[in-house]
């Protein structure tokens, strides 16, 4: 499956500037089904990790209070142009997704 | 031959554990307990240890004053304060007022944004931790229309 997570990376000297946005719905647990009224189940994102060229930049611990498709915005010293960055994230359902891009 | 099986189902299934363990070990970082939480201190003391964060004016704190979409709240925290470690968001008012939490390696800086989920008026808190201590800066946020279902 093709990665839903959308990154933008802005390299300016030695920082990297990082914007992403990835899709998932973010239930907070608490929501009805507007056909049958019943509670729709807790689904977020629980842990988002960021690497660059293997080194952790930025792990992000989410609860359901984050909006639905999340946006995270960040920056780290260190970077050059040519580095592999790396965004993952796990659910609370074990599902997972990724992109790799690289810096320029 | 029926002994060699076994013990290669075993084995296999030895290996199936091994697979699984990083998994487990990454899992358990998730601060659990911090988030399920329903008041701000209990939050806090799972998470820190500690239930009173210095307020810091080399904290900024940027939220809207007037949010019209509790769904979609804009947060932007960034410090001045060194050796930082994490940046949490809290919400008090929240059903778990922990909302996320951004561990921060040496390198990174201490500058995040997102966005989040009010399900009412309430007061934002940016908690940071560096290695010196917990500081804090707050800022109320009014919710027009509440963004937690129901």
């Amino acid at each position: 499956m093709a990665s839903k997570i959308k990154v933008k990376a802005k390299l300016s000297g030695d920082v990297a500037e990082i914007k992403s946005l990835m899709l998932h719905p973010m239930e907070t647990g608490s929501r009805k089904d507007a056909d049958t009224g019943e509670l729709v189940p807790a689904h977020h994102i629980t842990q988002l990790t960021v690497t660059n060229n293997d080194k952790t930049v930025m792990v992000a611990n989410l609860s359901t209070a984050v909006s639905k498709n999340p946006y995270f915005g960040f920056s780290f010293s260190g970077a050059k142009a040519g580095d592999t960055l790396k965004v993952s994230w796990v659910d609370n359902k074990g599902a997972t997704d990724e992109l790799e891009t690289v810096l320029k | 031959m029926d002994v060699g099986r076994r013990l290669l189902l075993r084995g296999g299934a030895a290996l199936a554990v091994l697979a699984a363990l990083p998994r487990a070990v990454l899992a358990a970082v998730w601060p659990e307990k911090a988030f399920a939480a329903t008041e701000a201190d209990a939050a806090m003391s799972a998470l820190f240890g500690a239930t009173e964060a210095a307020p810091s004016d080399q904290i900024t704190l940027k939220v809207p004053e007037i949010a019209e979409n509790g769904a979609v709240v804009p947060v932007t925290i960034s410090t001045t304060l060194e050796n930082v470690e994490s940046i949490s968001i809290v919400v008090e008012n929240n059903p778990r007022p922990l909302a996320a939490s951004f561990e921060i390696p040496a390198g990174t800086l201490p500058n995040v944004s997102s966005r989040i989920k009010m399900g009412e008026t309430s007061d934002v808190v940016a908690v940071v931790k560096t290695q010196g201590g917990i500081y804090s800066a707050t800022k109320q946020v009014k919710v027009t229309i509440g963004g937690c279902g129901g």
